[in-house]
């Protein structure tokens, strides 16, 4: 029913103090896990090193800092969801409930 | 940063006796009070931190591996241990998976880029399966620190 497989990407800042430590790697992980499509993220203000969005253990590799730019993109038919949920889950600086919306199947 | 060097070799545990997360988690703490790294009188007020913390989201982060880290005032300097459990504890990891596999980071509160470079590193090891594998199946303290001083050569 969806256009085949496709690409969406975002760029966002990480605005919570603390920045992508433990706890909002692993929500992170948790919403990026219940999609479909790929996800992969890349940390523009850290070393550009693009990691599997979906593993807790590489997505603490990024470093993401307050400020940092993160590129996240996704693959596949629910690309532009998982783009949507992501991207509001990192603006609201991984707060709970807010981005629960990630369309279960 | 080398891991060798975080690491605090005498402070690790080869075989945990604590069969559950709490346990694991003061085991740690204790050892490295026995070893002269963290204050005794901190051992309780640093393990609390670590539970509340645990309790709020798990470090386990799957595969095998937990990374149980804490920020307190009372630490003077960072300082890292690892635990091994033959049998697997359970840290209502990511993956649901027993852990095998436990790196405990502490941190002095005032030093928030020092803990985030650690913890990069840390799992930058901890992304290898080998180095998974292989520190799941050492079961004596040279085995596991040769294994890191062997990951922080051939990652230099």
């Amino acid at each position: 029913m969806s256009d085949a497989s496709s690409s969406v990407s975002c760029e966002i800042a990480v605005p919570n103090a603390q920045g992508m430590h433990a706890r909002p790697v692993m929500r992170f992980v948790d919403v990026a896990s219940t999609f479909s499509a790929s996800v992969n993220v890349t940390n523009l203000s850290g070393r550009n090193e693009r990691v599997d969005g979906k593993s807790a253990m590489e997505m603490m590799l990024l470093e993401a800092v307050q400020g940092s730019v993160l590129r996240i993109e996704a693959n596949g038919d629910d690309a532009k969801p998982a783009i949507e949920a992501l991207s509001s889950l990192v603006e609201s600086g991984f707060s709970d409930g807010l981005s629960a919306n990630t369309g279960d199947p | 940063m080398k891991l060798s060097e975080l690491i605090h070799g005498p402070s690790l545990i080869p075989e945990l006796t604590a069969t559950d997360r709490n346990g694991v988690l003061r085991e740690l703490l204790q050892s490295l009070a026995d070893q002269g790294q963290i204050p005794e009188d901190q051992v309780e007020t640093v393990a609390r931190s670590a539970i509340t913390r645990e309790n709020q989201g798990s470090t386990g982060f799957g595969k095998g591996v937990a990374v149980p880290h804490v920020k307190h005032a009372c630490l003077k300097k960072m300082v890292a241990t690892i635990g091994r459990s033959s049998h697997g504890v359970d840290f209502a990891a990511l993956d649901r998976a027993p852990v095998y596999t436990i790196v405990m980071l502490l941190s002095p509160a005032d030093a928030p880029e020092e803990h985030l470079a650690a913890m990069e590193r840390i799992f930058r090891y901890l992304q290898r399966e080998n180095f998974r594998r292989f520190l799941r199946q050492a079961d004596t303290t040279e085995a596991i620190m040769d294994l890191i001083k062997e990951a922080d050569e051939s990652n230099d």
